[in-house]
């Protein structure tokens, strides 16, 4: 397998940086997942510490004390190179629905019309790709996407929105994503999913992890609001499967 | 039961803070003067993790409908129980129909009340702190009710306590951030150099400053950020990222607060003057 050279770096008292080149790349990524979990399960306390893993970084942050920086860099070296052969943490295939009505795809017409496509086409390939999940931050239960083909790249609105709602599903660049709550926000908004991707009420309030991937699909208005009132209750099951690669 | 009668400018009620979901997006929270907040939990013997309100500019004024023990402390603010002056740091004891109300802001900006056992607003992933919309609410308020345990009889082990005060501190002690290395020797000389002003962006998310100092064009990937995170914007903008900071930015990340240095900061308003020094790291 192959190793990257990384650099390992303070970030203040608390907190340590460990970075791996500067490239959106799912090699890199399965290197830091890899890393992040053999550190998780066989290295740091994971009661005092956090780890948080994007793009192509782990910040590990240590609250209640002082980091012995010369120490855990040197540990940090070694465990690297000794994490090679441990397994990543189980990664999972979501399928998120997403209603792609006008309603809801407030811009869809217009990124149509930009990107020389029918808006069956935006949602064909919107929904034909497979998304791979970067990053979790900006707001709980944001995703970073990757792996937006070119043909829907867009540039974000000129002026943002002061309100986007929840669920909303947009484009913006090379991204695309799903606003976890209603937030201003730039992005061109083409629909909006059913699920919530963040709910403070459960155990576990948010499924998706960094690593993970996600497929929309598209569903009527009928479907969707029927989605609603069972997320409401509880009794809405996601369809997810587990994703070995 | 409290009754809050008028709920004054932003109040809410923190505690020591979420933890466990930074890779979920979620910020940490809590009381932005850690320092201060803590103080008044210790005074009460509270539990570390005992729910205080947080006042902020202008403050509310509190029923009491059951008995109890309380303490304030942060902010300078004036403040009366039953028309009588109170002082900071300083248990008071509570009866039913007390009546704490703030009243005009001297120094500071954020001011605490801890309350004996803590208010027991309801436990969001595992923290009592308000932070919208995770918590129904993003502040208190007017009319809204807040539980608390009676508490009829505590012996104090100390009653008061002798806290000095950092509200007139500017210089705030910072630790190399990640991207540090970015800077080039005018950048530096700037940051250390120069006094900046909090810029009339400032609230428990960041705060900006007025002062701007050379640009710089890196691009980085999407990586985390904490409370105290100083991240600069390409054109040379600097902003401190607070308690309930997005756990992911896009930014380098200079420098890096000390923890005391996040409660200096969390004192201070729009037009406040503060400074950077460099602290060591521990190696």
């Amino acid at each position: 397998m192959s190793k990257f050279s990384i650099s390992i770096r303070p970030f203040g008292v608390h907190a340590i940086l460990v970075e791996w080149p500067n490239k959106v790349d799912e090699v890199i990524l399965n290197d830091i997942l890899r890393f992040s979990n053999f550190l998780e399960t066989s290295c740091l306390d994971i009661n005092k510490w956090e780890i948080v893993p994007a793009y192509n970084s782990i910040t590990l942050i240590l609250r209640q004390e002082p980091i012995q920086f010369d120490r855990l860099i040197k540990r940090l070296k070694q465990w690297y190179g000794e994490c090679g052969d441990s397994k990543p943490k189980q990664k999972y295939l979501w399928k998120l629905p997403v209603c792609y009505d006008l309603d809801f795809g407030i811009d869809l017409e217009e990124v149509a019309e930009k990107l020389s496509l029918n808006i069956k086409e935006v949602v064909k390939q919107h929904t034909e790709n497979v998304y791979t999940v970067f990053g979790i931050g900006f707001l709980p239960g944001f995703m970073y996407l990757g792996g937006l083909p070119k043909s829907l790249e867009i540039a974000r609105r000129a002026t943002p929105r002061l309100k986007v709602q929840k669920g909303a599903v947009g484009l913006a660049g090379k991204q695309t994503g799903i606003y976890p709550q209603e937030s201003p926000g730039g992005w061109n908004i083409i629909g909006n999913c059913s699920v919530p991707m963040f709910n403070p009420k459960s155990d576990n309030p948010c499924f998706v992890s960094v690593g993970d991937k996600v497929q929309f699909f598209a569903i009527e208005r009928a479907e969707y609001d029927l989605h609603k009132i069972e997320g409401e209750v509880g009794i809405y099951k996601l369809e997810k499967t587990k994703w070995d690669a | 039961m409290l009754k809050v009668l008028k709920s004054g400018f932003f109040t809410t009620i923190q505690d020591a803070g979420r933890f466990g979901y930074l890779n979920k997006g979620v910020p940490v929270a809590g009381y932005m003067d850690s320092f201060s907040a803590s103080k008044l939990n210790k005074l009460l013997d509270n539990k570390i993790e005992a729910a205080v309100m947080e006042i902020t500019m202008t403050g509310p004024t509190l029923l009491f409908e059951e008995p109890t023990y309380v303490c304030l402390g942060g902010a300078d603010i004036s403040v009366t129980l039953n028309n009588n002056p109170i002082e900071q740091y300083r248990v008071y004891k509570i009866i039913k129909g007390d009546i704490i109300s703030y009243g005009r802001l001297k120094k500071g900006f954020r001011n605490y009340l801890a309350i004996k056992n803590g208010f027991k607003t309801p436990m969001v992933i595992g923290s009592r702190s308000f932070y919208y919309p995770l918590t129904d609410k993003s502040h208190l308020g007017d009319q809204s009710e807040l539980v608390y345990e009676a508490c009829e009889n505590y012996n104090a082990k100390i009653s008061e306590l002798k806290v000095d005060s950092f509200l007139d501190e500017k210089i705030l002690h910072v630790a190399i951030g990640p991207e540090f290395e970015l800077l080039n020797d005018r950048q530096l000389e700037q940051l250390f150099a120069k006094n900046f002003t909090v810029a009339k962006d400032y609230n428990r998310m960041a705060y900006q400053l007025e002062q701007t100092i050379e640009g710089h064009s890196h691009s980085m990937l999407t990586s985390a950020t904490l409370p105290g995170t100083i991240q600069i914007t390409p054109s040379g903008k600097l902003i401190v990222l607070m308690k309930d900071g997005q756990t992911t930015g896009g930014y380098p990340r200079i420098l890096q607060l000390s923890d005391k240095a996040i409660s200096i900061l969390a004192q201070k308003k729009y037009g406040d003057t503060i400074s950077f020094k460099l602290v060591r790291l521990n190696t």
